[in-house]
């Protein structure tokens, strides 16, 4: 998706910019391509589009 | 057609029941009990719970007894008419799906409370009621795989082999609710807050069992395992930051914020996409799927921020500070 992570297969190691590594065992990856992402280098979801507010927000709690 | 045909009769039983499963047996009268209310989703709630665990002091016969199958099915079709009639339905999977993706700027749900001003209280009893949930984590998905074919299986199976830990069983996600649960002071039992746990909640685990258990409604399956999956990555993430400031472990969390925007992306592309090129038929199924859990999760939303608010308790029994 345009905006959206790279998906790779995992497991994956990355070498970050510092030098330091991120490692994840995830059968597919997903990498975060728009840098705003909190938990860098992979997506968090925080590459969203952002929209003015409905009443309340439906969410399931995690799955 | 998904199935293979049915063959010829070979005597009088093989006949009787390829009538049955061919003329279909008259509509059942149902009661005119509230299909959201407390009272049918116990009864649902507990149908259902046979398929799993079952109870305690109840014969494991009683999974399929007709009797009981009987009864099951009427309530089943009041609960489901009325997720047809709370949504407003149609087939555009695509469209409903990108009203998910785009992150409210201002939203008041549940989890912005426990980021910015929740009380330990209040997460505890949050994560009571999602226990009911949490301890079968990603169980009623399971029932789908059977009813999916090629891509959308193989995917559908990659996101519950990652559900389930990755073949490691201290990091099943149900396990990693319990030590959240654990930390909490909570009771870990498999069903222990059923007791507490009110309708709305209730509501939402048995639209999952119903989409799961029944093979028609396997694109609201996929739709409901979509739109959950979509929506907890930045609820998770609030969540993780509303445990840490309440000083518990927020591992269950963190662990979705990064598996769900993986699961998110394998349920669009992998699962929805390929179920839907296979059975095109299945776009408004999906779409129920999407929107009964938008809208059940807001109806548990409101319920929940509404009694605290008004600085009640959430459940149908206010807990005492240990278990
Ligand atoms: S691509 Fe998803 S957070 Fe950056
Ligand atoms: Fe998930
Ligand atoms: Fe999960």
């Amino acid at each position: 998706m345009p905006g959206g992570p790279v998906l790779v297969e995992g497991p994956v190691e990355i070498t970050l910019d510092d030098g330091s590594t991120a490692r994840s065992d995830r059968f597919l990856v997903a990498l975060c391509a728009c840098r705003r992402s909190r938990s860098y280098p992979f997506c968090d979801t925080s590459h969203r589009r952002r929209t003015r507010p409905p009443p309340t927000d439906a969410e399931a709690d995690a799955d | 057609m998904n199935g293979p045909k049915l063959p010829p009769a070979r005597g009088p039983l093989s006949a009787g029941v390829i009538s049955a499963l061919t003329s279909g047996p008259p509509p059942p009268q149902v009661a005119g009990a509230d299909p959201l209310g407390e009272d049918l989703q116990l009864a649902l709630y507990l149908c259902y719970e046979l398929h799993y665990r079952g109870f305690d002091g109840v014969s494991d016969e009683w999974e399929w007894d007709p009797g009981l199958l009987r009864t099951r099915r009427d309530l089943e079709r009041l609960f489901l008419a009325a997720l047809r009639g709370g949504v407003p339905g149609g087939d555009d999977v695509t469209g409903v799906l990108e009203e998910l993706l785009a992150e409210p700027i201002e939203a008041v749900g549940i989890s912005h409370h426990l980021r910015d001003d929740g009380e330990l209280w209040q997460l505890r009893e949050y994560v009571v009621h999602r226990s009911i949930y949490h301890l079968k984590e990603a169980e009623p998905h399971a029932w789908v795989i059977p009813r999916l074919q090629g891509r959308a299986k193989a995917a559908l199976v990659a996101v519950e082999f990652d559900e389930f830990g990755g073949g490691r069983a201290e990091r099943m996600h149900s396990q990693l609710f319990a030590d959240l649960m654990d930390e909490l002071a909570l009771d870990t039992s498999y069903g222990a807050y059923l007791e507490v746990a009110p309708a709305e909640m209730l509501a939402v685990v048995n639209m999952m069992s119903l989409f799961g258990l029944h093979r028609r409604l396997r694109g609201a399956l996929v739709g409901h395992f979509a739109a959950a999956e979509i929506t907890t990555a930045p609820s998770a993430r609030r969540m993780a930051q509303g445990l840490t400031r309440l000083g518990v472990d927020p591992l269950f969390y963190t662990e979705h914020v990064e598996a769900d925007a993986v699961h998110e992306q394998v349920l669009r592309r992998d699962v929805i996409g390929d179920l839907l090129r296979r059975e095109p038929g299945l776009a408004a199924d999906v779409v129920l799927g999407v929107q009964a859990t938008d809208w059940l999760e807001g109806r548990f939303a409101d319920l929940v921020l509404g009694r605290w608010r008004s600085g009640r308790s959430s459940l149908l029994v206010p807990m005492s500070d240990s278990r």
